[in-house]
């Protein structure tokens, strides 16, 4: 049952992504970047955390969720520390994806020659 | 008198980007919007799926919960994406896909491995250190920037008893 939620629901951001690339005549790296801030939006007002607890990946896998874990690390580090903490806080929990995505984007720069 | 003749050569010239406008309008291919639709469903789906799958795998056989798993299934999910770029078989995808490959956190790896390797040829520092982000980067700034405010607003309103 995970999986349909995750399936459906993650494919449904994604739906929402390709239509305002074809409906509008924003290019992909604004579509991106609008679904990274609607995904700090939501988190901010929350209702991010509701849609990771129904959908799991389906909510944690598309890049709305960069912006979900943007805000939830500066909230929490803002907690303990008051709000110079929402600076010190930003990236404690992206950690992981921006250096998994700089460590093997240069691995693969390393291992592969451009195509074509 | 040359004043007149010059707005009279204007205005042509404007009537005629009007019309040669409204003609790249008309022959303009319009996007298959339903279509492009249901391969994003499809394949975003899908690669959501495979995510859950993963985190599965990790609350599983690893000491991960699940708001902890999230993180190591991310970072599976870039390695895989990295490597399928430097294949050149995630951008085949990407070709049928649209926002169904490029949403999901697969894509935003694959625009960093795919900027990383197009520019390797210029160097691993002016190159691939300087224009990894090239593409990626707007995400990373709009999404900081974003939850800075977010962020400060929170903090402001609960620390006023909001």
């Amino acid at each position: 049952m995970e999986y349909v939620t995750a399936f459906v629901v993650g494919g449904l951001i994604c739906v929402i992504g390709q239509l305002l690339m074809d409906l509008t005549s924003l290019t992909p790296a604004h579509v991106m970047s609008i679904l990274v801030v609607a995904g700090a939006i939501l988190d901010g007002v929350g209702l991010y955390e509701p849609l990771i607890d129904f959908a799991g990946a389906g909510a944690t896998v598309p890049i709305t969720s960069f912006g979900n874990a943007l805000v939830h690390g500066a909230l929490a580090e803002a907690e303990r520390n008051g709000i110079i903490g929402i600076i010190t806080g930003i990236f404690e929990v992206t950690s992981a994806g921006i250096s998994a995505a700089i460590i093997f984007g240069f691995l693969s720069a390393l291992l592969f020659r451009p195509k074509g | 008198m040359k004043v007149p003749q010059t707005s009279d050569a204007l205005r042509q010239q404007r009537l005629r980007i009007e019309r040669y406008q409204q003609r790249v309008k008309e022959v303009k291919p319009k996007p298959p919007v339903a279509r492009n639709g249901v391969k994003a469903f499809l394949v975003g789906g899908l690669i959501c799926a495979f995510g859950q799958a993963i985190q599965n795998f990790y609350m599983y056989f690893f000491d991960f919960n699940e708001r902890t798993a999230g993180n190591p299934t991310v970072a599976t999910l870039i390695f895989l994406s990295a490597m399928l770029t430097g294949l050149g078989v995630y951008d085949k995808i990407g070709q049928f896909a649209g926002a169904g490959t490029a949403v999901p956190v697969t894509g935003f790896a694959n625009s960093i491995a795919s900027a990383a390797i197009e520019h390797r040829a210029e160097g691993y520092v002016l190159g691939v250190g300087s224009n990894m982000f090239k593409l990626a980067g707007s995400v990373i700034v709009f999404g900081v920037v974003a939850a800075f405010v977010v962020g400060l607003i929170r903090t402001l309103v609960v620390g006023m008893g909001g």
